[in-house]
């Protein structure tokens, strides 16, 4: 059984079960390893990906909810929010372990690109859904605020 | 050349010397001998780069591309190890910070043992720093020295007339210069030196500046390779499905539905469950999903956590054995003016890392190759070669980065990588790479928990409102008992049980330190700060409720009883200077102050909190102030102090682990909470400067949140809290 879609942009047949999540589909079957597994219910966001340009949770959508439709991971990213995303991530040496941080960029950057100044309250509202045990949150919030300042230039 | 180098650039260096015994002892400084270790372990080859290169030790190589690799003995699971190695290494060297790289040892504890734990490789205890601090920078100035006389002999000029500054050795007088990468050739001919004279640390570039991660990028661009992300040709993936109590064991079970979901491959039977190895995590969660298993819980752990508290509530009161005692505490509060109790409850605690534990396990009949976030490669080396039954120096070990860990992974039983070699064996051990992985389940319900505490302190005050005498009982399990680290415990009292407590370090004449050790079958683990962790909380807490009953201010309470103690009294002092201690706060706010002093590093907090008329908190800001020594790189002092504040506010609001008839109760982060973004206070981190020796940042900054927040909630409402965790008051 095979589902197509666009993966980065590129149009993708995944043959795989089309109730695998899409996050296993991403990782094993297309070989994207940038998106990771935590917790398989929606609860961390660390499989955190872009469908049709929103940030939804991999672990918990079916590949076949994909079919014909537009699937950014982390290794696709592009534009120049989610580069201001990550060049602040760096600026500001937000990752430890950096295990979520696929994630939180993703949601970041998904942010960013409907709301180009968030307020506090806005990254609240976008990031809390994306856990970090290492607890990078000041420095994920310096550095969404960073990224807002750069684009706005 | 001979053996001692004959100048140095600098004329304000100093004689290096010898350090190995002036590195600071640190929680698991043992005399641990593991059957194995005192044989050369079976190293994996350290790759070269492409060209000449020049390993001068074993902790260093330059590429004749003028690439600096420095090879760190510790794993990076989020603390900066690998920055910090480099960091050192880099400054005696005077390397170009751009052409610095970092990769991870093999598993050989001849070359590569942590040098507080003895003879083991491994990394725990916030020891990365301060045990191999004078080992990497004599690494480093070795290494320098090297490059020096290679440059003098190619040059024929005096040694003595060369400077190095950021990867390039100059010859002021002949206007020459040479990149490390052309000197490599030569410096790999000549003989390592002996000594070297290490830098003045007025000198550092790096050390003590900012040297950015050496992860940044790769960890924001999602190319950071973690044991999740190890993919090798016809690898599989197994999921285990282990017993639903602590101590059960599989009675029976039948497979066949299991065995018909598309892509699994077998289902083995390990000694902790059956394992469903499948071409596909999906297919083999299914399969997992699918099993039927008889369980026998003749032997299991069937109490409820409620059971056992009550358990350890009673034994506060029964006759415990001696931690500390130094006058007659009993005596002093009997016949103190005013005499003041309570009891603080810990629940057990789980570590939660984001990478749920997994490992990648090649197993044939003559090798053991590992791939995982490796902490303890020792004891994991020898464990899985008992496991495999084959002998260490046959297993190796590909440390990767580890999504986090805060102590799960360095494990005296290595729990996860013995069961991935279990059903490698199991398997077949045909040379089929088999990775395991945990579910968010798995984590939460696999035990090796923070312990569950029970403690109880009272105290006496004189009529000028000095403390007189101090008791304090804790009650608990020993997190090394039954484990190989057995020998840690001195006449009976397990030091993990106790830091924290025993080494209270307010000036009281009469104290009594007691502590009752417990058994159940949960099984227990050191967890971030370990014994700090619920020590710290009671006795911050409750010397809070003295400053209180003796009509004082906090602050000054405790400054009053710290004079013996100038570092915990400097970060009390700036801490409480930074938060502006004395200054007042809106109705429903206050601010509370805790001190800690865990593996040798200073930390004080003060917490503002916000107490809705709900009685729902609000941690608001955290001023924290850390002496850790000479300050490596301030910028992961200052990360590692705030991820320590919000890992430990997530335990103080949320974290428990609780037990029903033996069941953990707990599932994945809705039943187990952690800090989430919009409960992240605002923190300032301030650092003390100093010369001493560096220790360790990775676990101290949890220490004192918990009671700084409870604090902050009495001065806000009058309310203290006794059991944790709290989210409301």
């Amino acid at each position: 059984m095979s589902t197509s879609f666009s993966l980065n942009g590129k149009s993708t047949t995944l043959d795989a079960d089309p109730n695998m999540p899409l996050l296993w589909a991403v990782r094993e079957v297309a070989g994207l390893t940038g998106t990771k597994f935590g917790c398989g219910m929606a609860l961390c966001g660390a499989c955190t990906v872009h469908l049709d340009g929103k940030a939804i949770r991999s672990c918990v959508t079916p590949l076949s909810t994909v079919a014909g439709r537009k699937v950014t991971t982390i290794e696709g990213l592009a534009g120049k929010p989610a580069k201001a995303v990550q060049a602040a991530w760096v600026k500001l040496q937000v990752p430890q372990c950096g295990y979520c941080q696929s994630g939180q960029i993703m949601s970041a950057t998904a942010l960013l690109e409907s709301n180009s100044a968030p307020s506090d309250a806005d990254i609240d509202s976008a990031m809390s859904g994306n856990i970090c045990r290492c607890a990078t949150y000041s420095r994920i919030r310096a550095a969404i605020h960073a990224a807002a300042d750069t684009i706005k230039v | 050349m001979t053996t001692q180098p004959q100048a140095a650039p600098r004329s304000t260096r100093r004689e290096f010397l010898k350090s190995a015994g002036t590195v600071g002892a640190v929680a698991l400084t043992i005399g641990f001998e593991w059957a194995g270790t005192a044989r050369r372990a079976f190293a994996g080859p350290v790759a070269p780069s492409a060209g000449a290169s020049f390993a001068p030790n074993a902790f260093l190589r330059i590429g004749s591309d003028n690439s600096v690799t420095v090879i760190a003995k510790h794993v990076e699971m989020g603390q900066g190890a690998y920055t910090g190695i480099a960091t050192v290494v880099a400054e005696e060297l005077d390397a170009d910070w751009a052409q610095v790289r970092v990769e991870s040892a093999p598993a050989d504890a001849a070359r590569y043992a942590n040098l507080a734990f003895g003879k083991l490789q491994g990394t725990g205890g916030s020891s990365a720093m301060a045990n191999s601090w004078m080992q990497l920078r004599e690494a480093g100035g070795k290494a320098r020295v090297m490059l020096l006389t290679a440059a003098a002999k190619q040059w024929k000029v005096p040694l003595a007339e060369l400077t190095v500054e950021q990867g390039t050795v100059y010859h002021a007088g002949s206007k020459r210069q040479a990149k490390f990468g052309a000197l490599v050739a030569t410096a790999a001919t000549l003989p390592v030196p002996e000594a070297v004279i290490l830098k003045d640390p007025k000198d550092f570039k790096l050390i003590g500046h900012h040297a950015p991660r050496v992860d940044a990028s790769a960890k924001s661009d999602g190319t950071a390779q973690f044991t999740l992300d190890v993919m090798l040709p016809g690898m599989l993936v197994a999921l285990l499905k282990r017993p639903p109590q602590f101590g059960a064991t599989v009675k029976s079970f039948d497979a066949a539905a299991a065995g018909a979901v598309p892509g699994v491959v077998k289902v083995v039977a390990v000694p902790r469950g059956v394992a469903v190895v499948a071409k596909s995590f999906w297919a083999a969660k299914q399969g997992r999903d699918a099993l039927q298993i008889e369980w026998d819980d003749s032997k299991a752990e069937k109490r409820s956590s409620s059971a056992i508290m009550e358990e350890y509530r009673r034994l506060a009161d029964q006759p415990a054995l001696s931690a500390r005692k130094e006058g007659d505490a009993a005596k002093a509060i009997q016949s103190a003016a005013r005499k003041l109790s309570a009891s603080y409850e810990f629940p057990y605690l789980a570590h939660a890392p984001m990478e749920p534990l997994d490992a990648v396990i090649k197993l044939s009949a003559n090798s053991c190759e590992i791939w995982a976030g490796d902490q303890f490669q020792t004891i994991d080396q020898a464990n899985a070669a008992r496991t495999a039954g084959l002998d260490p120096q046959q297993v190796s070990i590909h440390t990767l980065y580890a999504g986090g860990s805060f102590g799960r992974r360095a494990n005296p039983g290595s729990d996860y990588i013995v069961e991935a070699v279990s059903i490698a064996k199991a398997f077949g051990a045909d040379g089929t790479p088999i990775k395991l992985q945990w579910t968010r389940e798995d984590d939460i319900h696999g035990g090796l928990y923070r312990p569950m505490y029970f403690h109880k302190l009272e105290a006496g005050l004189n009529a000028e409102g000095r403390l007189t005498g101090w008791r304090h009982v804790i009650v608990g399990q020993s997190i090394v008992a039954d484990t190989p680290f057995s020998g840690l415990i001195k006449d009976g009292i397990d030091g993990t049980s106790v830091e924290g407590a025993a080494n209270i370090a307010y000036a009281i004449p009469n104290i009594a330190v007691d502590l009752s050790t417990t058994k159940t079958g949960v099984p227990v683990l050191w967890w971030r700060v370990v014994g700090s962790s619920h020590t710290t909380f009671a006795v911050e807490a409750f010397i809070d409720e003295a400053a209180h009953a003796a009509g004082q201010d906090p602050f000054t309470f405790r400054h009053k009883l710290l004079d013996q103690h100038p570092r915990m009294k400097a970060v009390l002092e700036l801490a409480a200077d930074k938060a502006g201690w004395s200054t007042p706060l809106p109705p429903g706010k206050g601010r509370g102050i805790a001190v800690a002093e865990a593996f040798k590093t200073f930390v004080a907090q003060v917490a503002e909190v916000s107490v809705g008329k709900d009685g729902q908190i609000k941690v608001d800001r955290v001023v924290c102030a850390v002496d850790c020594g000479t300050p490596i790189n301030p910028d992961i002092i200052a990360a590692q102090m705030e991820g320590g504040i919000g890992f430990g506010l997530g335990a103080v609001l949320y974290g428990a682990i609780t037990l029903k008839d033996g069941r953990i109760e707990q599932d994945n982060f809705n039943g187990y909470r952690v800090l989430r973004m919009n409960e992240m206070p605002k923190v300032e981190v301030h650092i003390v400067p100093s010369t001493e020796p560096p220790t360790g940042v990775g676990e101290p900054g949890v220490a004192p949140l918990g009671p700084a927040v409870a604090n902050a909630i009495f001065a806000a409402t009058g309310k203290r809290v006794h059991a944790l965790p709290f989210t409301r008051v």
